[in-house]
């Protein structure tokens, strides 16, 4: 799809667009906004193991950034997410 | 009994294959005692002379049966026998939380929870002959309903609670459920939009939540009706072929099918229990699989019960870093799990395993769908052993194909059959019989004689598909397979189009049907497409209604509307609009054809396409 080329946002908006945008990949019917920030994404948009792999393997493409699988759990909620890029990035 | 052995370390009470001393972490050797056995170290021991020496009522003095000679019942030989005997105070079962709660049941607690779930069923008027359903993660609440139920005389039906409201409405329909367990966020979700459908449905069971209670009208709360329930039930006279699971599996084309399974079927369980996972006292034994699906049932409850190990179920899903600590900590013994989650820790590297212990393991098997040769060298290699693959499907109810504890692994291959099973592959003759291949490594059906316990009895409501699948004295899997010159049996692929993903069998026509109720579609087909973890991942290809422009919005959109209807496991994860799908002249659609153009492969013979190549 068009949208695989790294964005590398650069501040906290890109990073929430790039969230969105791996969620949407993998849970197409998801209302991102309606989504509790500390919710499970795994339980909330009913994403299995396969799903949230594919969801992870996005964020790297849209980012650039590896996410070793210590850090599948930093990843797991739209929250966590965030501040686990914007560390990663450097972006305050 | 015959077929324990008995090699523990004393220090910490594990147990270790063929006697091997053991270093601890200084290094010292760790003294052991053993009772050895004359054929081995394993339940097994050597595979012909298992075969030769067993027969099914050698299997069936395996099991006490219910007392004064009232018959054979899955809850008598898994928990009540045990809790009046030596493993009365045995860990039956032990739950590890999402988060770090742990709850545990001894073979003497799970026989007092069994007896109270019985007599709630009995209270509210379900009895022989009727169906409880369970739809929820896995709690201890249902475990002790499946095993309650089977108690009660009451047919079990486990779902997978990661379907969506359309498969859950379709099997709820199928199995007449009366009674339904399941969890508040699951009943408002997936059930309450249906429930006036469910016309057989009577009773909705809601269990506990973490943080207190709330239900939903017409609902019961599992803890008034069953805590207040009295801790004592006898068993009625269980004839073995009373029915007690009832499983869906999914073919290429029509409904699911519901493959119904009697109590007999605890034979099979046992047997293979301890032949094809070398199960014994003192194992702690973890099952990956869901009880949602035929594993999660046959060897995540029953088999490790009347084999009297300890059962681990983690409510959690998959999760490298935390399985490799759950094998450690709760020091597994006996590892049975499937080759997407063995592919998903190859992927994982070994980082996750660093300074991990896993010594405690002894043996580990794999089901699902074959495993491929790469992922046994790297178990051998990183876990200190190999996976042993297997086979067997719902229809089967238990294993009937292994590599053993007692034989070296033949990576790639399922095995050999289990004692009591007769397998063979056959092929159609031009007269339409059918007919054994002896000569080693020709491809043909995989089929079984009939005749081991836990055969299915029937599909519900469609006994010509049960029919159809026995001919000429052999009941026919539907895999494709090959035997080599020992014995071994090798997965080629399947007869049909049906789609095995992450060790689920997914029907194409399930998949389509939920696509072809979106309005801009007008025709759908489905394909397995290979994927390096899950083995296939479901691809649609969708024909747009005239005048419908295609875009990617739409595709996400239709891929969203197949999740939100079919659920993760069974909703297309790719999906591609396609200007024509091509069909045969009678008009079926050539998955197959889609398939080999998805693959790049060829086409074969276009003979009978409509309109030629395309």
């Amino acid at each position: 799809m068009s949208q695989s080329v790294p964005l590398r946002p650069s501040d906290r908006d890109g990073i929430r667009r790039v969230l969105i945008e791996s969620l949407s990949y993998v849970a197409p019917e998801a209302d991102g906004s309606s989504l509790q920030p500390t919710a499970d994404i795994r339980e909330a948009l009913d994403i299995d193991s396969m799903d949230f792999l594919r969801y992870v393997t996005k964020l790297h493409a849209l980012t650039g950034i590896d996410i070793p699988e210590r850090d599948y759990s930093s990843v797991s909620t739209l929250r966590g997410a965030e501040t686990y890029l914007a560390l990663r990035l450097g972006v305050t | 009994m015959l077929g324990n052995v008995h090699c523990s370390v004393a220090r910490d009470g594990t147990f270790s294959r063929m006697c091997r001393i053991h270093h601890d972490v200084a290094g010292d050797v760790v003294t052991f005692r053993a009772i050895e056995k004359p054929d081995g170290a394993t339940n097994l021991g050597v595979w012909r002379a298992a075969r030769d020496s067993f027969s099914w009522p050698l299997a069936r003095s395996w099991l006490d049966g219910l007392p004064g000679d009232k018959g054979l019942n899955i809850c008598h030989e898994a928990v009540v026998r045990h809790a009046s005997g030596p493993r009365h105070d045995v860990e039956a079962i032990r739950f590890l939380g999402k988060e770090t709660k742990r709850r545990s049941f001894t073979y003497a607690q799970l026989e007092v929870e069994t007896a109270r779930f019985a007599n709630a069923l009995a209270a509210l008027q379900v009895g022989r002959g009727d169906v409880v359903a369970a739809l929820t993660g896995r709690v201890p609440e249902l475990y002790i309903a499946a095993l309650g139920a089977l108690r009660a005389g009451v047919v079990f039906c486990p779902l997978f609670a990661a379907f969506g409201p359309e498969p859950i409405e379709a099997r709820m329909r199928l199995s007449g459920a009366k009674v339904l367990v399941t969890t508040l966020p699951l009943y408002r979700r997936k059930i309450e939009p249906i429930r006036t459908r469910l016309q057989n449905l009577k009773h909705v069971i809601i269990l506990p939540e973490e943080d207190g209670y709330s239900l939903a009208t017409g609902c019961h709360g599992w803890d008034s009706l069953v805590r207040g329930a009295s801790p004592r039930h006898v068993i009625s006279p269980t004839p073995p072929d009373t029915p007690a699971l009832l499983h869906f599996t999914s073919g290429t084309t029509g409904t699911p099918k519901g493959a119904l399974h009697v109590h007999d079927a605890v034979v099979m369980h046992h047997m293979t229990g301890r032949y094809a996972l070398d199960l014994r006292d003192g194992d702690v034994f973890w099952c990956t699989a869901d009880p949602g699906w035929v594993t999660g049932t046959s060897y995540g409850i029953i088999a490790p019960l009347t084999c009297g190990a300890t059962l681990l179920v983690d409510e959690a899903e998959f999760d490298a870093y935390r399985w490799y600590e759950t094998l450690e900590r709760e020091r597994v013994s006996v590892w049975y799990t499937a080759p997407t989650a063995i592919r998903m820790l190859m992927k994982a590297g070994t980082e996750p395993l660093k300074g991990r212990d896993l010594s405690s393991l002894r043996f580990c098997a794999s089901v699902g769908e074959p495993l491929n040769p790469e992922a046994v060298i790297w178990s051998q290699r990183v876990l200190g052993q190999p996976f042993h693959d297997n086979w067997w499907q719902t229809e089967t109810g238990g294993i009937m194909v292994a590599n053993f504890a007692s034989m070296p692994v033949r990576p790639g291959s399922m095995g050999r059959p289990l004692p009591g099973v007769e397998a063979a592959i056959v092929r159609r003759r031009p007269d339409g019989r059918l007919e054994p291949i002896e000569t080693p490594g020709v491809e043909g059906e995989l089929a079984f004689r009939p005749g081991w316990p836990s055969m299915f009895r029937a599909y519900v409501n469609a006994p010509e598909r049960y029919t159809q699948c026995f001919q000429d004295g052999y009941y026919l899997s539907g895999d494709l397979a090959r035997r080599d010159a020992d014995g071994y049996y090798w997965f080629v692929g399947r007869a049909d189009d049906v789609i095995k993903s992450a060790g689920h069998l997914i029907g194409p026509f399930e998949v389509e049907s939920a696509l072809l109720e979106h309005d801009a579609v007008a025709e759908a087909a489905v394909i397995g497409k290979p994927d390096p973890v899950a083995g296939s991942i479901v691809k649609a290809f969708v024909l747009l209604q005239d005048g419908i422009v295609p875009s990617p919005a739409l595709e996400r959109e239709l891929l969203g509307f197949a999740r939100r209807r079919l659920g993760p496991a069974i909703a297309p994860k790719e999906l591609a609009i396609v200007p024509m799908l091509p069909r045969t002249k009678s008009g079926k659609i050539l998955r197959r054809l889609l398939k080999a153009r998805e693959l790049g492969l060829p086409e074969g013979d276009l003979s009978t396409l409509e309109g030629g190549s395309a």
